[in-house]
């Protein structure tokens, strides 16, 4: 396995492999060693982890009231019935 | 993450299936109210209009509770709910003869870059070939919980909606609601690969959009 540097823009293309587990050691060792050396690819690193986070953050638009009253009443329904 | 902190969200849920199977509709209640929004976020990518999506997920807690005795909890009940719910979406698409995500093979992942051209010195650049040609800073607008004030919400949603459609729903359904690499690639039938090369895509377009905005308010 090389022991060499890898690119700023290379550790870009890397970023959700390595969050995801996807990468083998060697290469995430790559990685890890450029973010030591790299002031703008750990800001890089954390606006992606800020993306991700904000993602999960996003509020969701409630089922519409009737929608919501429909689902209820099948469950009365299906209580009865099992 | 520890050993308790993944159990116990699984204890929970196997409360919550007793709870239901035994008729309790406060129980029902709160899953809906807890689930019912994430799974129309994610009809509504495959529907032609609101109401149908509303429909498509009223049908998918139908067959959820047709289905709830022979559940065998391979996995979570939220997992399931929306593998119910995509299976759903995708089939009502197709029978309105509207295209489908995934639906052609192979499946479109092109590999085109998520940052914008001008982030990096090209291979030519004597000394900086391949390093950023900018400042890359931390943002301190979006805190480590993620909630976004409502101009930057507004700027994530619309981000999301610009996507392309497979890794619009790949996004949504890893990011945003929260399900793991292994259950989007078994909901849409995808490979562990293709899954985190959409995702990626999606997740730097995503941050690119915010980094505009960012960089035109904080300058």
């Amino acid at each position: 396995m090389s022991y060499d540097i890898i690119t700023c823009e290379q550790l870009v293309e890397l970023a959700t492999e390595y969050f995801e587990g996807g990468l083998e050691v060697p290469e995430r060792l790559r990685f890890e060693r450029h973010l030591t050396i790299c002031p703008p690819c750990r800001g890089f690193v954390g606006q992606f982890r800020a993306t991700v986070a904000a993602a999960g953050a996003m509020p969701a638009e409630p089922l519409s009231p009737d929608t919501r009253d429909a689902l209820l009443g099948a469950f009365r329904v299906w209580k009865v019935g099992r | 993450m520890t050993s308790t902190n993944l159990s116990e969200p699984l204890a929970d849920e196997a409360r919550t299936i007793e709870a239901l199977l035994a008729g309790d509709e406060e129980a029902f209640r709160a899953l809906i109210d807890l689930h019912g929004g994430p799974m129309l976020r994610v009809a509504l990518l495959y529907a032609s209009s609101r109401a149908v999506a509303e429909e498509i997920v009223q049908e998918t807690w139908l067959a959820m509770l047709g289905a709830l005795g022979a559940f065998e909890r391979r996995s979570s009940l939220k997992t399931w709910l929306f593998t119910i719910l995509v299976n759903r979406a995708k089939r009502r698409a197709e029978r309105e003869g509207r295209s489908v995500p995934f639906s052609s093979v192979p499946v479109d992942v092109v590999d085109e870059a998520g940052t914008e051209s001008n982030e990096f010195f090209d291979a030519s650049h004597p000394r900086w070939a391949h390093c950023w040609t900018t400042v890359v800073r931390t943002w301190e607008t979006i805190p480590g919980e993620g909630l976004l004030g409502d101009e930057l919400q507004r700027r994530l949603a619309a981000a999301v909606r610009a996507l392309p459609e497979s890794q619009r729903l790949v996004f949504t359904l890893h990011d945003v609601e929260g399900l793991s690499g292994e259950e989007v690639c078994n909901a849409l039938a995808l490979s562990g690969s293709n899954q985190r090369v959409l995702l990626h895509r999606a997740r730097l377009k995503v941050r690119s959009a915010l980094r505009q905005y960012i960089d035109e308010n904080d300058a």
